[in-house]
């Protein structure tokens, strides 16, 4: 048994949360500030990789990555290839995860009470203190879920992954292009036990988030 | 210390126009909700930017939109409780109130300066508990705390008592003010509340659509408000329509009555007001028959409703309030009430609403 795509699923869904995790905050606070039609623009930007179809976001990343493309040939003279390597999986997966990670953080950040901030600035505190120490934990649930759920997505992961990074045994197979590839060859067997993997792995991470935030209830009453 | 201010700010169709000047002690911002007494705190603070004037605390400029200054709120050294207090629910009081101790580098001095204001606000034993877990008055003592370690140069309060059930408020009242003048420096306080500002500050301003129209020491405000809307809200609520008969004497037109007062009525007096407690049966003076039209009972007070025999018709009733025990039993159409001159309120302005 190779089970190199759940160390590769793994692995890229957890660099693409990381990445998606301050990325999403990053633009939910700043976007929040913007001037109304700026921030409308850029929220609808910044949501297209939800609505559309993964083929569609995994042509663009092709057409900015592609070998043949200005940004990807001189990507290429410095050593970095995004097209069928692991890493471009990572680069699929934080681009699908993220409007999911941006929108959940704006929500959690729009409920925010914000005379919390007015009244630190006026008792002298810097503004980067206000945001780790009061800001992130008064939103700490809508971030957590955001996270758990920017992770999930990036878990499964198949459309423009299996586009800009293809299926290759031991290079680029992730569980989803894996249990694809099994079944379109006709070995069932393996296609099932991939299929029971990502089961557990997505049941193991939802029982996660259910006793995490179980625990912040428990400890914030 | 002092504080001068001189703001314009604008907000879709609101203007918020605001100009005065606060010396040491207690300055009430008294007005309707709505009418600009927040915006003008947060300016101050400088959570808001307004979009010209100036702002000076202690010689210092905060805020100057010819100079191009416009201080952070963090270097403004204002302390501003808010009205929900705004206590960090994910630290303990303790962390709340080391929050305001920050920038003062000598850790045994921080430990000194949070006990000695645990101790002073009585808040002794709740140091590990989180804002969830204290009353009302707790948690506003503990945001004073907080504000008061800071060594603010202006304490600013919001509504500072709208927060608390009513029981607790005269408690309450009576705790701020012994915390606000041992605090020595200036302090602004908002509120819509004519009692609280009469309690608690030294000068009131009155606040109304965007604009301070009248800035004067409590008890004078209230003895002479000068002006029908200041009337209104330190709480009158009988006016007429009057026009001056003489040095001390003026004609209330839509009650038919002629009144004299203690104070000389100015030129352009435009209205007279008499506030609801100041009718008195055994008073001699400005004294004229009524007819009584109704009452309402309160708790300790009735309300009672009369019109002037001489009133012409269309006018609204007069409102006279009376404890309960000096209340007249078996009152028949026949009597009559009188005010005291001192207490005729001789008023200009017209926009009375």
């Amino acid at each position: 048994m190779d089970w190199y795509p759940l160390i590769n699923s793994l692995r890229i869904a957890a660099i693409s949360s990381v990445i998606v995790f301050f990325a999403g905050i990053f633009c939910a606070y700043y976007v929040a500030k913007l001037p109304r039609v700026l921030k409308g623009v850029l929220d609808v930007v910044l949501t297209l990789p939800l609505v559309l179809p993964p083929t569609v976001v995994g042509y663009f990343l092709l057409l900015i990555f592609g070998v043949q493309r200005p940004v990807g040939m001189w990507l290429d003279t410095i050593g970095i290839r995004f097209v069928m390597t692991w890493y471009g999986g990572v680069i699929t997966a934080a681009v699908v995860a993220f409007p999911l990670m941006y929108r959940t953080a704006r929500g959690a950040f729009e409920s925010f009470d914000s005379t919390l901030a007015y009244s630190g600035q006026t008792l002298g505190l810097s503004n980067s203190f206000i945001f780790w120490r009061i800001r992130m934990p008064y939103c700490r649930q809508g971030i957590l879920a955001g996270t758990v759920l920017a992770f999930a997505r990036a878990l499964g992961e198949y459309g423009a992954t299996s586009m800009l990074i293809g299926y290759t045994p031991g290079r680029t197979a992730t569980i989803s292009t894996s249990v694809y590839q099994y079944w379109r060859t006709g070995d069932d067997r393996s296609a099932m036990i991939w299929v029971l993997v990502n089961l557990a792995i997505s049941a193991v991470v939802l029982l996660t988030v259910n006793l995490l935030e179980k625990k912040q209830r428990g400890g914030a009453r | 210390m002092s504080l001068v201010v001189d703001i314009k700010k604008r907000l879709g169709d609101f203007c918020l126009d605001v100009s005065f000047t606060a010396e040491d002690g207690i300055m009430g911002i008294l007005g309707p909700s709505g009418c600009g007494k927040s915006m003008t705190l947060r300016c101050i603070a400088g959570v808001e930017r307004p979009d010209e004037g100036h702002i000076e605390l202690d010689g210092v400029t905060l805020f100057d939109s010819v100079g191009r200054v416009n201080l952070r709120p963090q270097e403004r050294r204002v302390g501003y409780l808010f009205q929900n207090y705004a206590l960090f629910p994910n630290m303990t009081v303790r962390q709340n109130i080391l929050c305001g101790l920050r920038s003062e580098p000598d850790r045994a001095k921080r430990e000194r300066e949070l006990a000695r204001y645990v101790e002073l606000m009585q808040l002794g034993g709740l140091e590990g508990h989180y804002p969830a877990q204290l009353s009302g008055g707790q948690q506003q003592r503990v945001a004073l705390a907080r504000i008061l370690v800071n060594r603010p140069k202006l304490l600013m309060l919001d509504e500072p008592f709208s927060a608390l059930d009513s029981h607790l408020r005269e408690k309450l009242l009576v705790e701020m003010k012994g915390i606000l003048e041992g605090y020595g420096g200036v302090s602004l306080a908002v509120t819509h509340s004519r009692d609280e500002a009469y309690d608690l500050c030294s000068t009131i301003a009155l606040m109304q659509n965007g604009s301070i129209h009248t800035l004067k020491p409590t008890k004078q405000l209230f003895a002479d408000p000068g002006t029908v809307a200041g009337a209104a809200m330190t709480g009158c609520k009988n006016f007429s329509r009057a026009k001056k008969l003489g040095e001390y004497e003026l004609e209330a037109l839509d009650w038919g009555i002629r009144l004299t007062t203690a104070r000389p009525v100015p030129e352009d007096v435009t209205h007279v007001g008499i506030r609801a407690h100041y009718f008195s049966p055994g008073c001699k003076q400005n004294n004229y028959p009524v007819t009584l039209t109704g009452s309402i009972e309160e708790p300790f007070e009735d309300i009672v409703c009369f019109r002037w025999k001489s009133q012409p018709g269309g006018t609204p009733d007069l409102w006279w309030r009376i404890p309960k025990q000096f209340r007249p039993q078996g009152v028949t159409k026949d009597y009559a009430l009188g005010i005291a001159p001192a207490n005729v309120l001789a008023l200009r302005d017209t926009n009375l609403k």
